[in-house]
């Protein structure tokens, strides 16, 4: 790693100022992907702030729903009494990304800000729009079996590696932030984008702008019956999902009066179903409404020369989490 | 520096480096510059000695390992993983991947377990270290360690202390219920040789002595 200078501020406003006044600064919290790259030397910081001190670790239930810090630790998240009893949804996604020792370390905001797991994006040998733009994309014609079904373009086919994310978008949760210019709220869905022409741009977040919370809304915690995180992946366990599908449903006398449905491993953002939730609504509960869900939610996916595969695992994979979550497979 | 060598890894290295000299230039002395005598600065700044700069960007580290304290001055980019190899001498974690994927170097901080080779040492500054050196209470071994000897939980031993510093934190953390949830709880640990049906053995003897 090459040298960097070192400060731990005790004051969010003083951490936002101290990156707002550096170029090339990075917030440290977790480390798990930031030191990472550092070795890689994807990333090479001037200046490193420490977070880890600043008051943001909070999990507390408030009048509108969930308020989680943003440096609370993801398994002090997902092992939370009142998480796993109403947004089991949330703990669920959390508890199939990483490995234990990494989720003790990785935090609420670091997992917002998780950069791709695109090999392209990982070796400097290789060109890569998001970590040096202009440079082309090397997944585009290469080995890309890991990359996007939807809304990926010419600049970037890469896929937001997080699980914790999809599981947020399910369950519409609020990102709230700081920066020089003051607070502000951010919808889950605003929050990541979509490559485009700039897809070294993960999110919307300004420069010197830091994640303080990610809000949960109290109409989330009514979809905490059937609700399943389902990942499938190379090997069975701490591996990034091939396609991972979040499913919450509201059901009443067996007809489905909400949905709430989002896919990881298929987009540069977390993709939530919402064509798919509004057809399930008012349905029956059974494997032919799924499978016409699943159906509508593949709507407008494309494929690559090597992720072809996906555009029958992401269906079948929706079909599957909807009958886990429904209790018609176990 | 109190309780350790006074040699650290960095004395040895080539500081021959352009773009070492153009940093520490440009960034470390800024901040130098602020708390230093003139004169102490200008020699770091025309580069008379660069061992003097390397003091500036060098931090006070506190930590407690296995009971004992320690105080120690580290570059910010030094891991915990090195501090405790490399200035602590204690080996008994090992380094692996060193990207957070296999596990060998997981340690309790604070009683959690983490990879130290992704903490940056300085973030750990004031916290408590148990390493598998931390485990034995004088001759006598943690029912963890004696179960692995015992279910053969290793053969070539490189991951052993990550698994064991592992499988202490789990049964902690109440997430060895059943084989699977064993097996999906230990899954940040990688053994290149396989010994994984022994590793579980081991663990489900210790969580049975424990009820």
């Amino acid at each position: 790693m090459n040298q960097f200078q070192y400060t731990r501020p005790a004051e969010t406003a003083v951490a936002v100022k101290s990156l707002a006044k550096e170029p090339n600064g990075y917030f440290l919290a977790g480390g798990t992907n930031l030191v990472d790259m550092m070795k890689m030397g994807l990333v090479v910081p001037d200046k490193l702030i420490d977070i880890n001190r600043l008051p943001l670790k909070k999990i507390e239930k408030t009048a509108t729903g969930m308020h989680i810090g943003a440096l609370a630790s993801n398994s002090e998240v997902a092992e939370h009494a009142y998480i796993k009893a109403q947004y089991p949804l949330l703990a669920l996604a959390i508890n199939a990304g990483a490995s234990p020792q990494l989720r003790n370390m990785a935090t609420v905001g670091g997992n917002l800000m998780q950069r791709t797991r695109c090999p392209y994006f990982f070796d400097t040998a290789m060109p890569c729009n998001k970590r040096t733009p202009g440079s082309g994309c090397g997944a585009l014609e290469g080995i890309n079996r890991m990359h996007a079904l939807f809304g990926a373009s010419d600049k970037c086919i890469a896929v937001n590696p997080s699980d914790m994310n999809v599981a947020l978008a399910a369950l519409d949760a609020t990102i709230h932030v700081t920066g020089v210019k003051g607070p502000r709220a951010i919808k889950i869905g605003d929050f990541h984008r979509l490559p485009g022409d700039h897809p070294e741009l993960d999110n919307t977040l300004q420069k010197g702008e830091l994640i303080t919370s990610v809000d949960l809304p109290t109409a989330s915690s009514a979809y905490n019956k059937h609700v399943y995180y389902l990942k499938i992946r190379d090997r069975t366990s701490y591996a990034f999902a091939l396609v991972s599908v979040a499913a919450a449903l509201h059901i009443e006398n067996n007809t489905i009066t909400g949905a709430r449905l989002a896919m990881g491993g298929v987009a540069h953002k977390p993709w939530r179903l919402s064509t798919a939730e509004t057809f399930l609504k008012g349905k029956a509960v059974n494997e032919d409404n799924f499978k016409h869900a699943a159906q509508i939610a593949m709507q407008g996916a494309k494929a690559y020369e090597y992720n072809k595969f996906k555009l029958k695992l992401a269906p079948n994979a929706i079909v599957q989490s909807l009958k886990l979550a429904t209790g018609l497979a176990s | 520096m109190s309780t350790t060598k006074p040699c650290t890894p960095t004395d040895g290295e080539d500081n021959s480096n352009g773009t070492r000299r153009d940093f520490l230039k440009q960034t470390s002395l800024l901040t130098a510059i602020a708390l230093t005598p003139g004169t102490v600065v200008k020699a770091a700044e025309n580069q008379w000695d660069e061992k003097l700069a390397g003091v500036f960007e060098k931090q006070a580290l506190h930590l407690e390992v296995n009971g004992v304290k320690h105080e120690l001055m580290v570059e910010p980019r030094v891991t915990l993983l090195e501090v405790l190899r490399e200035y602590l001498d204690l080996t008994g974690t090992k380094k692996g991947c060193d990207r957070g994927q296999c596990g060998a170097c997981t340690v309790h901080v604070n009683g959690v377990r983490v990879n130290s080779c992704l903490s940056l040492a300085l973030t750990n500054d004031g916290k408590k270290i148990t390493t598998i050196e931390g485990l034995a209470k004088e001759e006598e071994l943690h029912p963890m360690q004696e179960a692995f000897i015992k279910h053969d939980g290793f053969q070539c031993g490189y991951c052993t202390s990550g698994q064991i510093m592992s499988a202490v934190a789990l049964l902690k953390e109440g997430h060895a219920g059943s084989e699977i949830e064993i097996r999906e709880f230990m899954s940040g640990n990688i053994c290149r040789c396989g010994a994984y049906p022994n590793i579980v053995k081991a663990i489900q003897e210790v969580k049975g002595g424990m009820v």
